[in-house]
């Protein structure tokens, strides 16, 4: 247990070095002088300034050197700074990745609290509602992007029937207490959560379903039932554990992708967020930004990993003992 | 002579297949009284599991369906039941114990919540009662260390143990009858001559009635009271387990019991096998179903079921063979 513990850990903090290499040299290999990418938008940089970004960055000094001294900053929490915000990169990133993350989560928790349960009534009659709503929803999930899912979402909800705010997190006209900011970034929620979180209910569910039909022509649902076991409880306890666990196995995976989804989620409606960040780092090529969420996000994929492999071994005792 | 538990007259069930109707039961008639012990004989694919789950009411449906006959249980028609009052009967009033303890038993729960839940399903007791009542029954089907047992997972037991467990879960709710489908065929040979002398010893102590499914002559010879001989979906024989055994009035039978080994037999002389395979269930003819592997067959065996005659007492037999000839003058 304890072993298995550390040797995770460890395969973490070497993929962790291993991106930050990469992002070293992804500066480097950038078109130009480093200085000059790394000067980059100031517009026009004198000889002076660059000089100065130079020994700054140790751009005088040997690759190796170099390499070094960028791990053991990046070490130290620095990641650089931001040319377009001038502000640290590590701070701006920080400032966005809550909202990022409350978007994620809540798409997430909804996608498998609602895609699991509709998969297993679905699995209860394969003629029903549940059912028919699962198939309709992997069609709509599995061909429709989440651009168009989004936009679609924008002019139902912002022209048709103005129910939800379709921009940003917050109403700034609005002022009040606690509950109501709350209330009101909830509200800001729905939209952006409901898009980036149905193509995932759309696969959960079916993963669900599959997996529950599989699970229920197992001896022991067969031995559920032979000590009198209701037919409710057939499915909502004793298969719907067993089914779980393929759903949870895939949504871990899913994770590094659901986060790119909600760069996409984050632009179309305007969510303050990395997505936001990144897109505007990008159109700005402010590169060190570009950099430092690609660190964070890959932090946040390996975090999830840990997180998933966890909650695997809760559910699924034969993986707890460490096999 | 004490009424019996159990009482199946009659009990015809189908399987809607592609290829037509599988009569997959047909005339199974048998009966057990309380601590008695019937055993259930026959090749692979005669009916014995679906005999066994039509009682519990577990036939897969669709595609099967009991389409005649009776289960009558403490006299009531299980058949007839309502799905909810059958409910109350599984687990409860009849229990049941499958082939594959290996998979018998759900993954994600320990073995005392299992047995546990089987009792508060029929008995209204705390958690905390239901889960002592399950180390006891551990205990009493020789677990040892039955409170650490109680929290383990199935995989963390061997075949045995859970073939123990799945025992302890049917017995949690002092059952009037048992049923146990082939309960030790993925066993180890000693672990099996346990898990049958723990089920004798139970028959004996809390006087239940069990109906035994078993390829194992040797047990049924040393622990049945009674024997139901099974082919092709029927109850070809039937009676006193010795009177049977000692005295088979149908052909199938004493091929089977041919095709047993005997300790004293030379190992290199071949077991006899009754040769020719099991007809398929779906087109069956009028005749005897045995007839086309059988040795004694005549024209008559195709014509029409030959019926169930009696030999001795409750020995019968259903046999052309056996039924009084007209004697030409
Ligand atoms: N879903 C089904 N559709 C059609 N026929 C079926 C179905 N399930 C089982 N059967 C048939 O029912 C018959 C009886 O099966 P059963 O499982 O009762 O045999 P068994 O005597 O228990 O055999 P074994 O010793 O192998 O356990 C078999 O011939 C099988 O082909
Ligand atoms: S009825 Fe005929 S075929 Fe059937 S077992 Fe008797 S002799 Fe054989
Ligand atoms: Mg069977």
């Amino acid at each position: 247990m304890f072993r298995r513990i550390l040797r995770q850990l460890l395969y973490a903090a070497a993929l962790i070095l291993a991106v930050l290499v990469l992002n070293f040299l992804l500066i480097q290999l950038a078109p130009g002088d480093p200085a000059e990418v790394i000067a980059g938008e100031m517009g026009g940089a004198s000889a002076e300034v660059m000089a100065a970004i130079r020994q700054q960055y140790g751009l005088d000094k040997p690759l190796l050197t170099q390499l070094g001294l960028y791990l053991g900053r990046a070490l130290q929490g620095d990641l650089g700074m931001s040319y377009f915000y001038n502000r640290p990169v590590v701070d701006l990133i920080l400032s966005r990745l809550g909202p990022t993350m409350l978007l994620v989560a809540t798409a997430l928790g909804f996608a498998l609290i609602v895609g699991t349960r509709l998969g297993m009534l679905a699995s209860r009659n394969p003629r029903g509602i549940a059912s028919a709503l699962v198939t309709v929803l992997s069609l709509v999930g599995y061909s429709a992007p989440v651009f168009w899912t989004g936009l679609m979402l924008v002019i139902l909800f912002g022209a048709t029937i103005p129910l939800f705010p379709i921009a940003g997190m917050i109403d700034v006209v609005k002022q009040g207490g606690l509950l109501s900011r709350v209330l009101d970034i909830a509200h800001h929620l729905v939209l952006p959560a409901l898009t980036l979180g149905l193509v995932y209910l759309a696969q959960y569910s079916r993963l669900t379903r599959a997996s529950m039909l599989e699970v229920l022509g197992a001896d022991y649902i067969r031995t559920a039932r032979a000590k009198g076991v209701s037919e409710r409880q057939v499915f909502g306890r004793h298969a719907f554990r067993n089914a779980l666990l393929p759903v949870v196995t895939v949504a871990g995976m899913q994770f590094g992708a659901i986060i790119s989804g909600a760069v996409l989620v984050e632009t179309v409606f305007s969510w303050p967020g990395l997505g936001t960040l990144a897109f505007q780092s990008i159109l700005a090529r402010d590169y060190p930004t570009v950099l430092g969420i690609l660190f964070f996000s890959t932090l946040i994929v390996i975090i999830a990993n840990l997180l998933t492999d966890f909650v695997s071994r809760l559910l699924d005792p034969r993986l707890a003992g460490g096999r | 002579m004490t009424d019996p538990v159990l009482d199946i007259r009659n009990l015809k069930v189908d399987f809607a297949t592609r290829r037509g109707t599988a009569h997959v039961l047909d005339d199974v008639s048998f009966s057990v009284a309380p601590g008695e012990l019937l055993a259930i004989v026959g090749e692979s694919g005669c009916g014995k599991s679906m005999t066994a789950l039509s009682v519990l009411g577990l036939i897969p449906s669709p595609p099967g369906k009991v389409v005649g006959g009776s289960i009558l249980f403490q006299g009531r028609d299980l058949t007839k039941l309502r799905p909810s009052e059958m409910r109350k009967i599984r687990g409860g009033d009849i229990a049941m114990i499958f082939q594959e303890p290996m998979t018998s038993l759900n993954p994600v729960f320990t073995c005392g919540e299992q047995i546990a839940e089987a009792v508060r399903l029929h008995q209204k007791v705390s958690p905390r009662a239901a889960f002592a009542r399950a180390v006891d029954m551990l205990r009493a089907v020789g677990i040892p260390e039955p409170e650490l047992r109680a929290r383990a997972y199935p995989h963390q037991l061997s075949g045995g143990m859970r073939q123990r467990v799945m025992i302890a879960m049917a017995l949690s709710c002092e059952p009037k009858l048992l049923i146990a489908d082939e309960p030790t065929t993925a066993l180890d040979v000693t672990v099996q001559a346990q898990i049958f002398g723990l089920l004798d010893e139970l028959r004996q102590k809390t006087g239940t009635a069990i109906v035994l499914i078993t390829h194992d002559m040797g047990a049924v010879a040393e622990m049945a009271d009674k024997v139901a001989v099974m082919y092709a979906g029927r109850v070809i024989e039937r009676g006193p387990a010795d009177a049977v055994l000692d005295d088979p009035g149908h052909p199938y039978t004493r091929g089977l019991l041919a095709s047993i080994p005997r300790v004293d037999a030379d190992p290199d002389t071949d077991l006899p096998e009754i040769p020719g395979i099991v007809p398929a269930l779906t087109d069956l003819g009028r005749g005897c179903a045995f007839a086309p592997r059988c040795p004694l067959a005549v024209d008559a065996c195709h014509a029409a079921q030959p019926r169930h005659v009696a030999m001795t007492g409750d020995h019968s037999a259903a046999c052309i063979q056996l039924e009084p000839r007209e004697v030409p003058a």
